[in-house]
């Protein structure tokens, strides 16, 4: 959620029992205002919390013009220190795949994981168990990239594309009517497309370039990972996402407001099709 | 524009006249027709399809007004000075009072009409502009037809007036336009011709204002509507924000805004719930009676404080926002009036796929159990009356069966009896509704078979109470059974107490016989000091669990 609407975002996400103890908030309102002068972001949004064992992480990301360009992440223990966490790249998802269970809270932690590597010595060839050590903070920013490729949300017609390139916030953006809030498919996932050039010709003849760039929700598989709700009658529709179970989707519809949040252990919910 | 001067004007007549029959026998839609035939024909929707053979007449040149498309502008001017000079008075007069009440034109057909109005105005008086008029409105689009067509309605009904009185009206020295007497225009047209660069430039604006069939709006007004809403807004940097400055002015031409005086279908659910949340608002201001039986037990009100829990809570960044705290309160009040409760306890939210569910936790005063239990036990009763029914003519037919087949020897396990009311899981009674304001519901007691697979399986809640749970291995009951069994589970695996802070209650009887049967009820310690914080903090044992665990046979027992 962005950091300047934070209050109030924050208040219109707690239906799912999460949120923020008041000196956390009042922390974040100053901390996040001065990370955004310090590093020179464009924007920052509050990205949520991941619990741990001993202690919670909160991470914040910041974004440049372009909405779509790759995010810095950065995480704080305190709601007041806050630290750049190195970009995710795809050796570090596949290294922490294999860890299981809860964070620790410890960024400095190092999860043990054995593992049969093949060694070749002279002529023979065994397996020997090779113990891995795994960083937390390794850990962290690929469960976050993980939650973000999959589950982050935003609204039709909040971005659009211009032919230059860049991906703007649409400023004349009213926010969702009430018929299309409460379809999936007026959402887009955050991130760039996968699927859209999966799409026939005769699907891709309905969508706005401008507005269409990203995939929707509709075609998450499987299907009906989504919950959507409207709370306070039709005031608020909320978005759970039932595979990573705590990433809340907030929109007011009618109205410009929109956010997310993930407030949770950061595992993936792996049961998911036999809970449907 | 304008007249030549008037000598053309006898010359034009015959070839304007002969062009104006060519005219209306090219155009395929020909609606008015000559004065006396028109009192048969004026139910004015048969416009299709006929083509006015009279190319002399009077209205026959009516239409060419409308005929846009044929020649250049010079000649059809001749036509119409030739035909307007046809044209009798009285259609005229009759034709301006006709066009003000035209509020089914379209938009361009408004532009036509208006011009066309202005025309006839102008007619009247002199036809000063009354050809500038007509070379504006000559370069509407052929199109246009509807327009044209609610205008002709317009006119045939005052022609059909007008043709009444006809004759007669004609020799009205008043009138200008009697066809004998126009030779030349009253006053001489000196209206210069248009430049080439005006020429252009009606020529572009023309073509902007043209619609097409398939929308009633040109792109003049279009890009009207955005400079104006542009302007207005004023917002930055404009360029940017263009594309969808457009797209959402097109958006409204097909999404006007609805009459004031209709509800907006959208806001229904909105005001729904708003109303329902008003109703628990205004029960909290019990007046006259209520205010006394309250004060009356004041003492042992069994409403909890949901908001200092809800803030202590929110210290542990746990918990929903205040004002819903707060309404969960107001909802508890009403629970609490309606049904005979002794203590009540806001026990938390469960979340579900569509809706979300509102635990209450409560305990019914001595003696007012419902009369809910007695019925389902009488629907088991009814059912294995039922089952012995069967079983007998089971055995009846096995007699006349010569072969006998083998009676399995299995018999199901037996069914662990569940546990009565307010003891052990059943101790207390859940209520559950979906949304403050809601009405509650309450959940039947939970039966022992019903925990030994909700331990099995894992689903979600769909937020419907009589919604099916389909699983394996198959849940025995509906989703308020699941709900009421994971209830069962989770208070007695979470609830925890500081150290000391409840006591067991001192039973009468052997302490040895109770010990074996285990302790049933706790309640709070009177002389509990508290523990220091720290203390708390630091390891698991100042926190004890002041319920009993489920055993695996489902049974309350100390662990």
């Amino acid at each position: 959620m962005d950091a300047e609407s934070l209050l109030l975002s924050l208040e219109l996400a707690s239906g799912s029992g999460q949120g923020l103890s008041p000196d956390r908030r009042a922390s974040l309102l100053t901390s996040l205002t001065l990370v955004k002068r310090d590093y020179r972001y464009d924007r920052v949004l509050f990205w949520g919390r991941i619990l741990g064992l001993v202690a919670d992480y909160y991470i914040a990301q910041g974004l440049s013009e372009d909405q779509l360009a790759p995010r810095k992440t950065l995480y704080s223990l305190n709601c007041m220190e806050w630290s750049l966490l190195p970009p995710a790249t795809e050796d570090m998802v596949l290294q922490t795949s294999v860890v299981k269970g809860r964070f620790m809270g410890d960024p400095s932690h190092e999860y043990e994981h054995t593992e049969l590597q093949k060694m070749s010595e002279g002529e023979k060839v065994f397996e020997e168990e090779v113990v891995v050590q795994i960083k937390e903070e390794t850990r962290l920013v690929s469960v976050i990239d993980q939650i973000d490729k999959a589950v982050a949300v935003i609204p039709r017609g909040a971005l659009f594309k211009t032919p230059f390139g860049p991906i703007h916030v649409n400023r004349t953006f009213e926010g969702l009517s009430l018929s299309e809030a409460k379809k999936l498919s007026s959402y887009f996932h955050f991130r760039e497309p996968v699927e859209l050039k999966n799409k026939t010709l005769l699907e891709k003849a309905d969508l706005d370039p401008s507005l269409d760039f990203m995939d929707s929700l509709e075609h998450d598989i499987p299907k009906g990972s989504w919950s959507i709700q409207m709370e306070r009658g039709n005031a608020l529709v909320v978005l759970r996402s039932l595979l990573w179970p705590g990433l809340t989707f907030f929109h007011a519809p009618r109205t410009k407001s929109c956010g997310s949040i993930y407030v949770g252990t950061g595992e993936k919910n792996i049961d998911l099709p036999f809970m449907l | 524009m304008g007249d030549p001067p008037p000598d053309p004007e006898p010359r034009p007549q015959q070839p304007s006249s002969r062009r104006s029959s060519q005219v209306s026998q090219r155009r395929s839609r020909e609606l008015s027709q000559p004065p006396p035939t028109i009192s048969e024909e004026v139910p004015p929707i048969a416009f299709d399809g006929r083509v006015l053979q009279s190319g002399q007449g009077i209205l026959a040149s009516q239409t060419n007004l409308q005929d846009w498309s044929s020649g250049p502008p010079l000649t059809q001017q001749e036509m119409f000075q030739a035909e307007e000079a046809q044209l009798g008075g009285v259609e005229y007069t009759s034709l301006n009072m006709g066009f003000q009440p035209q509020p089914y034109l379209e938009e361009g057909g408004i532009q036509a009409a208006r011009n066309a109005s202005l025309m006839l105005q102008q007619l009247q008086q002199g036809q000063g502009s009354l050809f500038q008029q007509l070379d504006s409105a000559y370069l509407e689009t052929q199109p246009n037809f509807l327009g044209q067509f609610n205008m002709y309605q317009g006119e045939d009904l005052q022609f059909n007036q007008g043709a009444l009185h006809g004759p007669y009206m004609r020799d009205d020295p008043a009138l200008q336009y009697s066809p004998s007497e126009l030779g030349f225009m009253p006053f001489s047209m000196e209206v210069p011709e248009p430049e080439p660069r005006e020429l252009a430039v009606q020529n572009a604006k023309a073509y902007l204002l043209q619609t097409s069939v398939s929308c009633s709006l040109s792109l003049y007004e279009h890009l009207v509507n955005l400079l104006t809403k542009i302007l207005n807004q004023r917002p930055e940097d404009p360029l940017s924000i263009l594309e969808s400055l457009n797209r959402t002015t097109q958006w409204e031409w097909f999404h006007p805004r609805l009459d004031t005086m209709r509800d907006d279908p959208e806001m229904e659910p909105n005001y729904e719930t708003a109303d329902r949340q008003k109703a628990l608002f205004l029960r909290s201001g019990a007046a006259g009676e209520g205010e006394q039986e309250m004060e009356e037990e004041v003492a042992e009100t069994a409403v909890p404080n949901i908001m200092e829990t809800a803030f202590y809570f929110e210290q542990a960044g746990v918990g929903l926002s205040s004002d819903e705290s707060f309404r969960i309160f107001m909802a508890l009040k009403q629970l609490v009036e309606q049904q005979p409760i002794h203590t009540c306890r806001f026990w938390g939210k469960i979340l579900g796929l569509s809706r979300s569910y509102l635990v209450a936790e409560v305990e019914f005063r001595e003696g007012e159990e419902e009369g809910e239990e007695e019925e389902v036990e009488e629907m088991m009763e009814g059912g294995e009356g039922l089952d012995t029914h069967a079983e007998e003519e089971g055995e009846e037919d096995e007699e006349k069966v010569t072969d006998v087949i083998p009676k399995p020897t299995w018999k199901p396990p037996p069914v662990i009896p569940k546990e009565e009311s307010r003891s052990g899981t059943n101790k207390y009674l859940y209520f559950v509704c979906n949304e403050p304001g809601r009405p509650w519901t309450r959940l039947p007691h939970v039966t022992p078979i019903q925990i030994v697979q909700a331990r099995k399986i894992k689903k979600f809640f769909t937020g419907y109470l009589d919604a099916p749970v389909i699983s394996f291995p198959p849940f025995p009951g509906n989703e308020a059974n699941y709900l009421r069994a994971q209830i069962a589970r989770i208070s007695a695996a979470t609830h925890i107490s500081p150290l000391g802070f409840y006591q067991f209650g001192e039973e009468e009887g052997d302490e040895e016989e109770e010990g074996g049967a285990g302790r049933d009820s706790y309640e709070e310690n009177p002389d509990f000091e508290g523990i220091p914080v720290l203390e708390l903090v630091d390891s698991m044992a100042n926190w004890v669990h002041h319920t009993q665990h489920i055993l695996p046979q489902v049974r309350w027992g100390a662990h």
